[in-house]
């Protein structure tokens, strides 16, 4: 190397660990930040082994500039040395960091002679147990098995980029109907997969126009309202003073009279936030929905009739009038507000899930919360259940390779079926699974539905999964939320119900 | 000695200049390939995805033209274009006028005037997505002590709190650019205006906005196309609500590929992110001929 060039790259050397790190845009940064945290998450996978290759390579080219510099180079004034102290540190990390890369890369690559799984998961607030049950998994047959969960709220964005690459995943969930007509070309044919025929229902196996069974349910969820049984007492009801919406709305009405004496609520707040608001727009609005279908005897329309709006007017106006806030404020209420206003003891009612149950039990031991069926005034109320159904439906990434599906079907399968993963599914993530094989989970609520069903009840199902599209919840969500703050009509939420059902499924039909 | 030495240094740096010669492909193509790959290849791509029906990019149907002619089938790009329109005219007005005022007021030898152009540049170092949260729970606290309607159900409130927002977010930067502009302008200039009487006002508008007029050039241009542009602050700070009324185009088309279910739904939103490139193009053409023309040399 001859020295015009050594001072050549000495100088270039000299801007390099002062202009990365302030040229690089924020987004840049954050893009960097989250492909290191993907990458984490799937070690063994090619990109990967690609990654660290490129990482050796650049290091190697460093390492080999500084030498050259270094061996050439009469030390010249003391202004050259701490740059180049800086760049023989930048080397040595980058040298350390893809040592480090590549050998936790090599381990599960050695392994991965047969197929392997990747599960996009769609529930938050399971992410660890699954990153458990999958490590039990590889342990206990030595096939890698990677799961990613997809934020909160981000799943259909995150599998849509996901499904986009080279190593998709090769198990992935749809939420019913609506979900699986987007996804159909992708999910395999499951009707003599093993795992099917576990379920203690054909209802749980979703079938596509044909009859072919393209999802699997994983779990059943409960919702309805949640009740602080302590807090009802103090006022002086119990659940069982409850069996209709005239007790309900009695009851409410009550508290929100003596509310100042109380020193609590009868709902937490009905936060129409993004966070909050599919409780109202989707699951408050299924069981209209519900008790339309019932009495027209159909389980999916193209044009809703909104027979029952009134009821759901009635029980949102509710909501909204004996509840910890001003309805004007409702639009900026989250979800974490509407939970901790019931874990802090702020309202007696609070609407949401089974899922929910781990939350609550922080605080709250098993006999101290309850959930009742959320009534209306439709249908036969005495024999009214929980809302209880499935969004959550399994599917196996037909566009992977069959060594791939064969591993997946096997890792569905196991899950459901083995000691280890009946018992982290029921006891550690809480889920009822719809397998005979499923162990008891030792959720309340889940708990409770099955009691009602014991006791005759019938269990309201989840249409949920018939409404149009994600917009008509955003578009019904937004009218409620005017409604409620008073800038909006309910003839707004009539339109937004009705009339965009059918805009919407028309459009879907383009 | 030093004769020598400096000879030396003659012969090392007409090597370097070889070095570069030689070695120009190391550093153009590094980022010749990153351009290529992140920019060039991926917008060649959406252009031809915009002809097809999609659910994931590597299993398309052509279809041809039919996606552009579903655009205006939802009823929400005329009104999100509207909107985005009206918003970009008032903000990069806003924008202009308060940091070209505060740019001025900050050339004139202040005390603390270090200290105020940082205070001012600092809102530019957040992102988008945080100060819109921020700022919806600042107006929304606002506005229920005003006992108005929060900005979630507020299509005025949403819209002046987009334009306080981006003002409060972009006046510093501008400012930047205009004061690096206001401290070229020769002082010689100023000085032969004021011995021929000019007052304040003069020197203001016959020579310091002449002169700074490739700052505003620049400053028009990124306060346009960014808020045409704009996208984070908007899904953060109001989400398009109430009902799509404070909705802009990317925005639109973030849920016109999103929020719908279906394959069609993607080639259309891609339809509509094509037709919005050549929007930004045109409109920035047009503002960057109307500002050079009255650019002027000294």
């Amino acid at each position: 190397m001859k020295k015009g060039d050594a001072i050549f790259f000495s100088r270039v050397l000299e801007t390099l660990p002062i202009t990365i790190p302030t040229t690089l845009p924020e987004t840049v940064l954050y893009s960097v930040q989250r492909q290191k945290m993907f990458i984490e998450n799937r070690k063994d996978k090619g990109e990967m082994k690609k990654k660290v290759v490129s990482v050796l390579l650049s290091a190697a080219m460093i390492t080999a500039m500084l030498a050259g510099c270094g061996s050439k180079t009469e030390a010249p004034a003391g202004g050259d040395a701490p740059a180049s102290e800086a760049g023989a540190e930048a080397s040595a990390e980058a040298g350390a960091s893809a040592e480090a890369g590549a050998s936790e890369a090599a381990a599960p690559a050695a392994s991965a002679g047969e197929g392997k799984v990747y599960y996009l998961n769609f529930k938050p607030e399971a992410d660890e147990q699954w990153q458990t049950l999958a490590a039990d998994y590889t342990k206990e047959t030595g096939v890698p098995v990677t799961v990613v969960t997809a934020a909160s709220g981000e799943y259909e964005t995150t599998l849509q980029s996901e499904m986009a690459k080279s190593d998709a995943p090769t198990m992935f969930q749809v939420n019913g109907p609506v979900g699986l007509n987007n996804w159909i070309d992708y999910c395999y044919d499951l009707t003599d997969a093993d795992i099917t025929k576990g379920l203690t229902s054909e209802d749980y196996a979703l079938k596509d126009s044909d009859g072919v069974v393209r999802g699997v349910a994983y779990v059943i969820e409960s919702y309805g309202i949640i009740t602080n049984k302590k807090l009802l007492q103090d006022a002086g009801y119990t659940t069982d003073d409850i069996k209709s919406f005239d007790d309900l709305k009695k009851v409410a009405e009550d508290i929100t009279a003596r509310k100042d004496e109380l020193g609590f609520a009868a709902f937490a707040s009905t936060g129409m936030d993004s966070s909050s608001d599919w409780r109202f727009k989707t699951h408050l609005a299924n069981l209209p929905i519900y008790f339309e279908y019932q009495a027209d005897g159909i389980d999916k329309t193209e044009a809703i009739k909104g027979t029952y709006l009134d009821n759901y007017k009635n029980i949102f106006d509710l909501y909204i009038n004996n509840s910890t806030c001003d309805p004007k404020e409702l639009s900026a209420k989250t979800a974490d507000d509407a939970r901790n206003e019931f874990l802090d003891g702020k309202a007696v009612f609070y609407q949401n899930g089974s899922w929910e149950y781990s939350s609550l039990s922080e605080k709250y031991s098993d006999d101290d919360i309850t959930m009742i069926p959320i009534y209306v005034g439709a249908g036969d109320e005495a024999k009214q259940g929980l809302c209880t159904g499935t969004e959550n439906y399994w599917c196996v990434n037909a566009e992977a390779s069959e060594e791939d599906i064969a591993a997946t079907l096997a890792f569905m399968n196991w899950c459901v079926t083995s000691e280890v993963g009946t018992k982290t599914m029921a006891e550690d993530m809480g889920f009822t699974i719809p397998f005979t094989t499923a162990e008891a989970s030792p959720n309340v609520f889940v708990k409770q539905d099955a009691d009602n069903t014991a006791a005759g009840l019938k269990p309201v199902s989840w249409n949920f999964t018939t409404m149009p599209s994600e917009e008509w919840k955003n578009a019904l969500g937004s009218a409620l939320t005017a409604y409620a703050a008073g800038t909006g009509s309910w003839d707004d939420v009539k339109s937004a119900f009705v009339d965009n059902w059918a805009t919407e499924y028309s459009l879907n039909a383009q | 000695m030093l004769p020598a030495r400096f000879s030396e240094n003659r012969k090392a740096e007409r090597q370097m200049e070889k070095s570069v010669r030689k070695y120009w492909p190391v550093f153009l193509l590094p980022t010749l390939i990153a351009f290529t790959i992140g920019f060039l290849w991926p917008f060649v791509w959406g252009i031809y995805l915009s002809f097809c029906k999609f659910n994931t990019v590597n299993k398309v149907t052509f279809v041809g033209l039919s996606n552009y002619s579903k655009i205006m089938l939802d009823n929400t790009f005329v009104h999100a274009f509207g909107f985005t329109a009206l918003f970009t005219v008032a903000s990069t007005l806003l924008i202009n006028v308060l940091a070209f005022l505060i740019a001025v007021l900050l050339t004139r030898g202040i005390k603390g005037t270090n200290i105020f152009r940082t205070i001012f540049f600092m809102p530019n170092l957040i992102g988008g997505i945080v100060l819109g949260y921020i700022w919806q729970i600042l107006l929304d606290g606002l506005l229920s002590n005003w006992g108005l309607p929060l900005l979630a159900l507020n299509e005025k409130a949403g819209f002046a709190g987009l334009l306080i927002l981006m003002g409060w977010q972009q006046i510093g930067y501008m400012m930047i650019i205009y004061i690096a502009g206001l401290q070229n302008v020769s002082p010689d200039l100023i000085e032969a205006a004021e011995i021929d009487g000019a007052t304040p006002w003069q020197i203001l508008t016959k020579i310091k906005i002449p002169m700074v007029m490739p700052s505003i050039t620049i400053c028009t241009f990124l306060t346009l196309t960014n808020s045409f542009k704009l996208f984070d602050q908007n899904l953060s700070l109001t989400g398009g609500e109430p009902a799509k009324k404070s909705q802009m185009l990317a925005l639109n088309i973030y849920d016109t590929f999103y929020a719908r279910s279906g394959a069609q739904w993607k080639g259309i939103g891609q339809a509509k992110a094509v037709v919005f490139f050549l929007l930004v193009v045109v409109i920035a053409l047009i503002q960057l001929r109307a500002t050079r023309t009255k650019e002027v040399q000294a």
